[in-house]
């Protein structure tokens, strides 16, 4: 088990930090001052921070209906939610630039810019959140709003004290997640962003031609970049859940 | 604050949780509703509570129709049996809560925090979450926070349902002391007819969405209005038209008159007392409970062939 | 009021790039998109696509399983190690995995398996994509082990049953539905797959070039009708298997 785990897992990530110490500790921090990579990280963190704002907002209503709320066809739609689970990312961003691109049937023109990338991501991360905090609400003990009813809290007051506290870890790993899938999305942003660099360029993008065209080192600085902000997210996902719940152990 | 339930009906789904009840509750009073499962205690407790509306009727607080008021409004305190505690805040926290949302100054809610706590005998758990409380804890902290905000009346859902045995007398002992002292309308529902009458000055007594009579303890015990109240509310053994009470059946070794002979076919001594399960001569099987001292003056045991008859018996048409 | 605005949002985000699906293919017309299809290089795409998936979810599969069996039921040391790098995947850029196995593999990479090609050929591709869906198998069985408990398992053992008998008869049956959710999610993803690929496979028609490479490669050279045939073949997989997940979810206990 644990030797299936270094070859496939922990061996190519040794290599790619090796790799991207090649030129020294000088070269990484060459390759991370760059413009291009730094306006490239810069847009791909901004819009993965509001990608997972939106869906924090969204994904928690959605949540809360797909639980508490009856409606004709629930069902399909609690399916549909992941729908960005199942289908290929590449597919994902063909669409929605025909959605939003020239030939759009809506008339929206944003193909080729950052209001397209924020948009393919929304549809990319849209079940994370969704999926984090609908077990949470299901388990949510009502009486526990009822008992604040009874003492006096007006509806408002019951949902930011005693339902939000007991929801949000649900919550904060979701936007973890989302925000890390964000960061790193490849498939559905190549087509559709057009790769401008310095305007819609992400990081991900950037890293894939410095590896096609030969920079091995630049790209390896920056993915390397990457990579610490995927263990932070993970470490920060444990850290919130343990923090979330220390109430929870006697 | 004395509450009325007039002429009250509720239905979940083609289910008639209650039809048609009515019960007065007199202010200061302590009361009981008891009965079996599915009688629908709880949901007229919630009803009056606010938690649930009713399908008609009205509910009737210090004179003023409730029936449309949100539970905010009611100056209700309620208690829940698996405790509703507020798992992410302190003890300290959840007793707060109602005055900490109707805006008292800080110094205020910890001065009744304190005072609170000391009445429950929390002393030195109020920073501790529920989680690290034990269950009887856990209802006395639910029991405190339902009193912080000083509600006109208490209404507590099968309140020790979830504790064991010996937590539960407690509580039930700590329950009638809190009354004696605050004097608050309290309505706790049981299944438990031991409780009930142990607790409580009134009881209502209910069965499939009637209330079947509401009364005193002894006078529930001693005067039950049918068949079902009377079982429900003690033993009883049916004896030709009537129905007597173990204990109001005397022994004798001889017939004499309208004594039936029976043949004791189990005794046991539960401390003071010893139970009998009698075979009466026609097959109809009967409890018999008598005083340690009476079983051994009359020196019975099991096989023996005595003569029974009721000295009290209630007859129901 | 909630309703609605979740309702309309999840149209517009969801439901409005699903529907271009058909209608595209719809304005495209459908013998242009079976032409595409069917081109030798398309077929040998799909071909390549399934024959990876077939290799890389048996291996996550029987991965998963020791893995969660090992975190939820053993101590060893590393423990929180091991759960991170099974975990690291999900929240990994798929083009930093590809890179990595890129330098892993390359030139100047550390393993060399003689004449062996890894890179660019289909055993890199395999490594690639068995590593972008390492956890999903795992993910599943681990919180459902951890809800069934051992106590079924002990009660085996007191029975005379041994370790291999256990798992057989008693664990797996336990943790069935858990691993069919799994190794549908881990398809699912297999099948989707395209950023570490990308990178690791050099895209070479008729070689290495999987579905979603092609779906590229059509776009990139302006073949709409085929870049959408494609398309519509992947979204079609991926409905059905939404459909198969939604069924399997009450079983799995993920209501």
């Amino acid at each position: 088990m644990t030797t299936f785990l270094t070859v496939i897992v922990a061996l190519p990530i040794a290599a790619l930090v090796w790799a991207s110490r090649a030129d020294g500790v000088s070269g990484f921090w060459y390759w991370i001052r760059q413009p291009e990579p730094v306006a490239a990280l810069k847009l791909t963190l901004v819009v993965a921070l509001l990608v997972a704002l939106t869906n924090a907002v969204f994904g928690t209503l959605i949540a809360w209906v797909l639980v508490r709320d009856e409606f004709p066809g629930k069902r399909l739609v609690n399916a549909v939610i992941d729908l960005p689970f199942a289908l290929p990312t590449i597919v994902a961003g063909l669409l929605v630039l025909a959605l939003y691109g020239p030939d759009s049937p809506v008339h929206v023109h944003a193909a080729f810019t950052r209001a397209a990338i924020y948009l393919v991501l929304l549809f990319v991360t849209l079940p994370f959140v969704v999926r984090t905090v609908q077990p949470v609400l299901h388990e949510l003990d009502t009486q526990m709003e009822e008992a604040a009813r009874s003492l006096g809290a007006r509806e408002l007051v019951v949902f930011t004290r005693i339902v939000l506290p007991s929801i949000l870890p649900g919550i904060l790993s979701g936007v973890a997640m989302a925000f890390a899938r964000a960061v790193g999305e490849i498939g559905s942003i190549v087509i559709l962003s057009g790769n401008r660099p310095f305007h819609t360029e992400v990081a991900s993008v950037w890293i894939l031609n410095q590896t096609q065209s030969g920079n091995g080192t630049g790209a390896a600085a920056l993915a390397t970049l990457l990579l610490a902000i995927s263990f932070l997210v993970l470490l920060g996902v444990g850290g919130l859940r343990w923090l979330a719940t220390r109430h929870e152990r006697a | 604050m004395s509450i009325t339930v007039r002429n009250v009906t509720k239905r979940f789904g083609t289910f008639v949780a209650l039809d048609d009840v009515s019960v007065d509750v007199a202010t200061g009073s302590l009361t009981a509703l008891l009965g079996p499962s599915g009688s629908g205690k709880s949901t007229l407790l919630r009803i009056i509570a606010g938690l649930e509306t009713p399908d008609a009727g009205e509910i009737i607080l210090a004179g003023e129709d409730a029936t449309s008021l949100t539970p905010q409004n009611r100056g209700v305190g309620f208690v829940f049996q698996h405790y509703a505690a507020f798992k992410h805040m302190t003890v300290r926290e959840n007793i707060g809560f109602a005055l900490k949302v109707r805006k008292r100054p800080r110094a205020e809610i910890s001065a009744r925090v304190d005072e609170l706590i000391e009445l429950v005998q929390l002393k030195g758990f109020g920073h501790r979450f529920p989680a690290q409380l034990s269950g009887g804890q856990r209802q006395r902290m639910a029991l405190a926070r339902a009193l912080a905000a000083e509600p006109k009346v208490l209404l507590l859902d099968e309140p020790f349902g979830a504790l064991d045995a010996r937590v539960r007398a407690e509580l039930r002992a700590w329950l009638r002391r809190l009354h004696e002292e605050t004097h608050t309308t309290t309505v706790f529902v049981t299944h438990d007819q031991e409780e009930a009458m142990e607790v409580a000055d009134s009881v209502v007594v209910m069965n499939d969405g009637h209330v079947e009579q509401v009364a005193p303890p002894r006078v529930l015990y001693d005067e039950p209005k049918n068949q079902f109240v009377m079982s429900f509310v003690g033993q009883a053994n049916r004896f030709g038209e009537s129905w007597v009470r173990p204990h109001d059946l005397v022994v004798t070794l001889e017939p004499n008159g309208s004594t039936r002979e029976v043949l004791i076919d189990r005794l046991v001594h539960v401390g003071p007392e010893v139970r009998a399960e009698l075979v009466r001569d026609d097959g109809e099987r009967l409890d018999l409970q008598l005083s340690r001292d009476e079983a051994d003056r009359l020196e019975l045991a099991a096989g023996q062939i005595v003569y029974v008859k009721p000295t009290r018996e209630r007859v129901f048409d | 009021m909630r309703k609605t605005i979740a309702l309309s949002y999840l149209s517009v985000v969801l439901l409005g790039p699903l529907a271009m699906l058909f209608w595209r293919i719809w304005a495209e017309g459908l013998g242009k998109a079976w032409t595409a299809i069917t081109e030798p290089d398309t077929l040998h795409a799909f071909r390549l696509t399934i024959e990876i998936t077939a290799i890389a979810v048996p291996l996550n599969t029987i991965f998963g399983i020791v893995v969660g069996l090992a975190i939820v039921r053993r101590r060893f040391p590393g423990k929180g190690l091991v759960n991170a790098f099974v975990d690291l995947p999900l929240a990994l850029s798929p083009v930093v995995v590809g890179l990595s196995l890129f330098l892993l593999y390359g030139r100047t990479g550390w393993i060399h398996l003689g004449h062996v090609q890894i890179l660019f050929a289909l055993p890199a591709m395999v490594l690639a994509t068995v590593f972008v869906s390492v956890p999903y198998v795992a993910r599943e069985v681990i919180p459902t082990l951890r809800e069934v408990g051992d106590e079924q398992e002990q009660a085996a053992h007191t029975l005379g049953a041994s370790g291999w008998q256990t798992f057989w008869r008693i664990t797996l049956p336990s943790i069935r539905w858990a691993i069919i959710y799994g190794v549908v999610v881990t398809t699912a993803r297999c099948l989707g797959e395209y950023g570490a690929v990308a990178v690791v496979s050099g895209s070479i028609s008729g070689r290495t070039e999987t579905a979603t490479l092609r779906v590229q490669n059509y776009y990139e050279n302006l073949d709409q009708s085929g870049a959408y045939g494609v398309s519509l073949v992947l979204g079609l997989i991926a409905i059905v298997v939404l459909v198969v997940m939604t069924l399997l979810k009450p079983k799995e206990g993920t209501a």
